[in-house]
């Protein structure tokens, strides 16, 4: 059986963080394969190691036991070609949304660019997020979701290999939810990036994602379940609003969440969904298998 | 109903009347009240120098002092103009013939020593924030350096400036000679003095403020692989700004009030020597015009404290912070 080269690959991470009373294993045994270009979203309830497993793809975290592979090569420190969009925006109060930019742009391209190049490259990065009309606005006189928009355009200016999201819309209300959303579909099906994106939001995991990865609660959280999304693009959220298969992404989702999942004593290892005729869920052990046969 | 609103807007403007004389009023009061204590306390403190100065008593010394200082100046200018004179007729004689200028060695004023003070507490204070701004955002950075040094810095910080005064000054006899030196001994001897006691306050907060960095915004610089150098001035130092303000305002308060302590003790030139000069003088102005010299101390110190403050202002990214 021939496998596709892999693009990047998680392979039996664990991961433990001392506390005063010993370590606490985090993460146990997770392994994920992402191929190029995927949308992949990682979803659970709150403390299950979602945003440890983006540290450890983003560096800023190191696996105790095993680890992260990008197009071959292991991660062990950040870089920009893994950008993140942290939760909270974390721009610099003291640069406006153009500087801000700038100081990645500087950092990646600043020696491959000319002056008037890496303008261009900014102010452009900065409409694709329609933020191109307040280039020298300061985070703190523009809203949250503006705020979200430029760490997004500052994060797609190192043009990264893969674009790290850890709940990036968490802290927006709805409306302005939709439109980022919608904003970063459109974005995605333009650069094809691969993208990871930690959400709580079901319904944001169903439309934005190829794959949700769903994780069981932890401590020594794992991936629970593998959701393949199959659905068209470009999405529409109000045609898909009546989609049954839409529905039935989303059911499924739910039923990890506040069935199999639902209180964070439940038990550790799910058996994968029976039945439903659109799925194809993974359990630990049948990814364990796939890393095998790559080894 | 136009009436109505014009009334509207003169109750208005009466309010905004009132409100701004009470803030004028309150503390006029308080300086009133302050002054009617001091008068009627002062009658009835007697001391070897005569009853101690009330207010009318210090400002009569102080238009004395005034006086002085612009009589001194007038003798200055008369002394040179008279040299100048001598020289021009030298010249006249003989284009070639050697003329010599002598500086005016009169007695340092009042406002001289001020002068004096002012520009040894600046020196002092530039040069220890010249050491203790980059020494705290390195230790701040380095949680090693930090519980290295932390120690030795608490163990500085509360040494008073009068005990360090001896070691300096033997210190700077010994260290610092020169045939032609271009400070005096007794400027450099403040100068350390002043330098070793405001360091602390700037080198602790500075260390705080960048130790105390927000945690996604050092993600950001990791994620970016920013360079060191680029990392403390694109992130580090504007994050600081506002601990190293605080600490530099400590630093300048003790600075002044170290530098009045070490001129007296070490008849260094400066306010705090005019007010030892004045003690052992011992006539019966004497301590109107030391005085005097504490009221000047408190508003230099006050003012300074202004202009921190303002400087502060300007260097601050943000704007809307409420600085006091």
């Amino acid at each position: 059986m021939s496998q596709p080269p892999k693009h990047l690959e998680l392979t039996q991470v664990d991961i433990d963080f001392p506390t005063p009373n010993g370590p606490f294993k985090a993460l146990s045994n997770v392994n994920l394969t992402i191929n190029k270009g995927e949308f992949v979203s990682l979803i659970g309830h709150s403390g299950c190691g979602k945003s440890t497993v983006l540290n450890i793809i983003a560096g800023l975290y190191q696996a105790t036991e095993g680890g992260c592979l990008l197009d071959g090569k292991e991660v062990n420190s950040p870089g920009p070609e893994r950008a993140v969009v942290f939760q909270n925006h974390s721009l610099l109060p003291w640069l406006n949304a153009y500087e801000n930019v700038e100081l990645a742009v500087k950092q990646v391209f600043g020696k491959r660019m000319n002056k008037a190049e890496m303008r261009d490259w900014i102010e452009h990065n900065l409409a694709l997020v329609h933020m191109g009309h307040a280039l020298d606005k300061r985070p703190d006189e523009i809203s949250g979701g503006m705020k979200q928009r430029v760490g997004i355009a500052r994060a797609l200016a190192m043009q990264p290999t893969v674009l790290l999201m850890d709940e990036p819309f968490g802290a927006l209300d709805a409306l302005t939810r939709a439109h980022l959303q919608d904003s970063l579909m459109e974005i995605q099906a333009d650069l094809n990036n691969t993208v990871i994106m930690i959400t709580h939001d079901v319904d944001e995991a169903v439309l934005l994602s190829d794959r949700i990865v769903m994780m069981t609660n932890g401590p020594a959280a794992t991936v629970g379940e593998i959701l393949n999304i199959d659905l068209p693009r470009p999405r529409d959220r109000i045609a898909l609003a009546d989609n049954p298969e839409y529905n039935q992404y989303r059911h499924q989702v739910l039923k990890f969440l506040y069935e199999k999942q639902r209180s964070p004593d439940a038990q550790q290892s799910t058996k994968p969904a029976s039945g439903a005729a659109v799925t194809l869920a993974l359990t630990p052990n049948q990814t364990n298998d796939d890393t095998e046969q790559a080894a | 109903m136009s009436t109505s609103t014009l009334s509207h807007r003169v109750s208005d403007s009466m309010a905004f009347v009132a409100q701004q004389s009470k803030q004028l009023v309150i503390p006029l009061i308080g300086l009133l009240l302050f002054l009617f204590i001091w008068e009627v306390g002062a009658k009835n403190i007697h001391t070897s120098l005569g009853t101690f100065p009330g207010p009318v008593a210090v400002y009569q010394q102080a238009t004395n002092l005034i006086g002085e200082h612009q009589r001194e100046r007038q003798k200055e200018q008369a002394f040179y103009e008279r040299q100048e004179q001598r020289n021009a007729k030298k010249l006249a004689k003989n284009p070639d013939a050697v003329i010599k200028v002598r500086p005016y060695t009169g007695k340092p004023t009042f406002f001289d020593q001020i002068g004096t003070s002012l520009v040894t507490v600046m020196a002092g204070f530039f040069f220890a924030s010249l050491i203790a701004i980059p020494a705290g955002i390195v230790i701040g950075l380095n949680q090693t350096l930090y519980s290295a040094f932390n120690p030795l810095i608490q163990l500085f910080k509360p040494v008073s400036p009068l005990a360090w005064l001896p070691l300096v000054t033997m210190v700077v006899s010994a260290v610092y000679v020169s045939k032609d030196p271009m400070f005096a001994k007794s400027f450099v001897t403040s100068l350390v003095t002043v330098s070793l006691c405001c360091l602390w306050p700037t080198l602790l907060n500075t260390a705080v403020g960048v130790s105390g960095i927000s945690k996604d915004l050092q993600n950001v610089s990791q994620v970016l692989r920013l360079s060191w150098l680029t990392h403390v001035m694109k992130i580090v130092l504007p994050s600081a700004i506002p601990m190293i303000f605080t600490g530099l305002r400590l630093s300048l308060g003790i600075a002044w009030m170290v530098l009045i302590a070490a001129e007296m003790l070490a008849q260094n030139p400066g306010l705090g020597k005019f007010v030892w000069d004045e003690f052992q003088n011992g006539s019966s102005n004497s301590l109107g015009r030391i005085m005097v010299a504490v009221l000047v101390i408190g508003l230099i110190g006050f003012l300074l404290d202004r202009c921190m403050l303002m400087l502060q202002r300007k260097v601050s990214w943000d704007k809307s912070a409420v600085l006091r």
